[in-house]
């Protein structure tokens, strides 16, 4: 056999998590001294919601199969969409290029080489229409994935709406609108941090009042994972995040039950199977407890910790493509057996390209497989009581209890960023795993044991510079089209808004009506809110 | 004795995905280098005027966006205005095979691709400046 790279036959060392807790041989009784099942489990559908937030789980209702997609203009996009939908797809899930994550039009300097590369260019309503076309936004619940422009991008989206026909009302699905973690780890920010939660909390009070089905918000541990960080950390400074969301809304003066209920989380999931399960219930219980007893929720909606997972970009290799498939089969496994609301599986090209038609069939088939063959529907939680999950779960809850506590103490989690405290533990992590890679301790199939010398060649998605191009000339005829005194007085009443008090998604609505673009709406709000840079920590 | 490599990493265009790059970073620290790093959105100008300040013998660009054949050739054409061509310019991040070879003959002496270890980079790195210090060796 061969053998793995720095793998001895000498005393077994102490085996540990992927995050680092070290695990004992064996488990039983004597891990659970002091567990209590009426506090720390409960039944399915109970609080503390350990064991899932419904009583049948996945009999009642099969999580949504959501892949996140976009790349090129709106037009290719949608194609992609209206095929997903055919598959067997249930929920749309957009993803926007960096452009339009960083509030710049697809023409401005800074997007050059940019533009639908790494999702799809939205610059104005217009894209937006094109993004949706034939797709009943009434039916069809839509996740997107924007922060610092969230606001913006939302309210094109409302105006869609409005187009088809469809009532606010009846609108389904979720804005990501979670600043903080892009402080934190992901890094795409345009504001500084009080004017960046001000918009947050704008979203979330607009939703609450005329969008009461719509997720305002998904508070996300995905990217701080992704960065590097520990399961831990993920699922501390995510609801450390959601906690000071809530005390934002609060401060505006609504009621935790009215708007609780609404608040979602996006989770990882990423390869060390156990201790991604224990991660999402000891979430759940954690969850539940913070809304009962820091903020005196009363509705048990609140106390639901809903999620969408992700299986890990970052734990897909280069090499070896094929075993990425493998991989994201097992990730997926243990969020629908942490009970997820929704999943995305990533394709197996994702460590060279956003991927083909063929790969991201091949994920969503692996969701079908594990929902429709394998059988681990039946019940809700069917690991709970295991002896090794339970005491998992206990030890990621005291653990990330501990970060949350001390990001308390410095007063708020934007206190903590300031001080880069989260950047700089996510640093430490990363740094941490990318030698014990190095040396052998981790091991990564394909790339640091049993490599091949030679790899499959696949398939890979190519988006070459017209997207760009198109993009400059629809942009072009849209600013020749359109009532310029109308753009200028709805971006003046922006400003206005953005410096006073008011909730500025009117303003943003009026502006994006007007076909005002992404940019200048954005622009706007550079005006007032200034811009913002992180001092670099390494 | 010697004077420490002097290195530049930067993280050029709109992508705010820093993980490798301060990775790599840390890595050539321990490795004895001095390293500057940029921070995030570094247009090419100001990462060649950096490097021109920092006198640096090395600059490593980390891009994952596919943004990298707007990014590069403006990198290069800018340290040839510059007249520091003897710059050590290498590339990392998700760069495709057929990419490579274009971005090596617009002079970058090493793409290193998903997958590559700390120690190769750190190897690279320090035998072609050595290379460049004693060119008639």
């Amino acid at each position: 056999m061969k053998k793995a790279a720095g793998a001895t036959d000498a005393a077994p060392k102490v085996v540990t998590t992927l995050s680092g807790i070290p695990v004992a041989p064996v488990y039983g009784p004597e891990h659970l001294t002091g567990f209590d099942s009426a506090r720390d489990l409960g039944e399915p559908g109970a609080f503390p919601y350990t064991r899932g937030i419904h009583r049948t789980m996945y009999q009642g209702k099969l999580w949504t199969m959501r892949q996140f997609a976009g790349f090129a203009t709106a037009e290719e996009t949608n194609r992609r969409y209206l095929y997903l939908l055919e598959q067997g797809q249930t929920g749309l899930s957009v993803a926007f290029d960096l452009p339009t994550l960083m509030g710049f039009d697809s023409d401005h300097p800074a997007s050059v080489g940019e533009v639908g590369k790494c999702g799809v260019a939205i610059s104005s309503l217009e894209d937006m229409e094109t993004l949706f076309r034939g797709i009943p936004l009434g039916d069809v619940s839509v996740s997107m994935t924007i922060n610092s422009p969230a606001p913006v991008i939302w309210a094109m989206y409302l105006a869609v709406a409005e187009q088809q026909g469809v009532e606010w009302s009846r609108l389904n699905g979720t804005l990501q609108n979670d600043i903080l973690k892009e402080y934190i780890a992901q890094k795409e920010y345009i504001f500084p941090p009080r004017p960046s939660m001000r918009l947050v909390t704008d979203v979330i009070e607009f939703a609450t009042r005329h969008v009461p089905r719509f997720n305002p918000i998904s508070i996300s541990g995905y990217h701080i994972r992704e960065a590097g960080s520990t399961a831990v950390q993920e699922l501390a400074f995510t609801l450390r995040d959601g906690i000071e969301y809530v005390e934002w809304t609060l401060a505006r003066g609504l009621a935790v039950d009215e708007f609780a209920p609404r608040l979602s989380f996006f989770f990882n999931a990423h390869n060390d199977f156990f201790e991604e399960i224990a991660k999402y219930r000891a979430a759940r219980k954690m969850w539940a407890y913070i809304m009962r007893d820091r903020f005196g929720a009363r509705n048990e909606r609140s106390m639901k910790l809903r999620f969408h997972a992700q299986t890990a970009g970052c734990s897909l290799t280069w090499q070896q493509p094929y075993n990425n498939v493998v991989r994201t089969t097992l990730q997926a496994l243990a969020a629908v057996l942490g009970g997820c609301q929704s999943l995305h599986t990533n394709s197996l090209d994702e460590a060279y390209a956003l991927p083909s038609e063929h790969a991201v069939t091949l994920a969503l088939r692996t969701q079908q497989v594990i929902a429709y063959e394998s059988g681990v529907t039946a019940v809700p939680d069917p690991l709970g009581g295991s002896y090794y999950l339970e005491w998992l779960t206990q030890q990621m809850e005291a653990r990330a209890q501990d970060y949350i506590r001390r990001i308390d103490e410095m007063g708020s989690m934007i206190a903590a960023i300031e001080q880069n405290y989260p950047q700089r533990e996510i640093a430490q992590a990363s740094y941490a795993y990318q030698r014990a890679v190095e040396a052998g301790e981790r091991i990564v199939v394909g790339l640091n044991a049993f490599r091949s010398e030679r790899d499959e060649p696949i398939e890979i998605l190519q988006i070459d510079d017209s997207a760009a191009r198109k993009q400059q000339e629809r942009l072009a005829a849209l600013r020749k089209r359109r009532s310029a005194t109308r753009v200028a007085a709805a971006l003046d009443a922006v400003r206005r808004a953005a410096e006073g008090r008011e909730n500025t998604m009117p303003y943003l609505l009026d502006a994006v009506r007007a076909y005002a673009t992404l940019g200048e709406i954005c622009d706007a709000l550079r005006d007032v809110f200034g811009t913002y840079q992180e001092s670099s920590v390494l | 004795m010697e004077r420490p490599i002097r290195v530049l990493v930067a993280k050029p265009g709109l992508d705010g995905h820093d993980r490798g790059v301060k990775v790599i970073a840390r890595a050539l620290r321990d490795a004895g280098m001095e390293v500057i790093y940029t921070g995030l959105r570094q247009t090419p100008e100001m990462i060649v005027n950096a490097a021109l300040q920092e006198d640096v013998q090395v600059i490593g660009l980390s891009i994952l966006s596919g943004a990298h054949n707007a990014i590069v050739p403006r990198v290069m054409e800018l340290l040839k205005e510059k007249g520091m061509d003897d710059v050590l310019v290498i590339v990392g991040g998700i760069i495709p095979d057929e990419d490579v070879a274009h971005l090596k003959k617009l002079g970058v002496a090493a793409v290193f691709q998903p997958g590559a270890s700390l120690e190769q980079i750190v190897n690279f790195i320090r035998s072609s400046v050595q290379q460049a210090a004693s060119p008639g060796l």
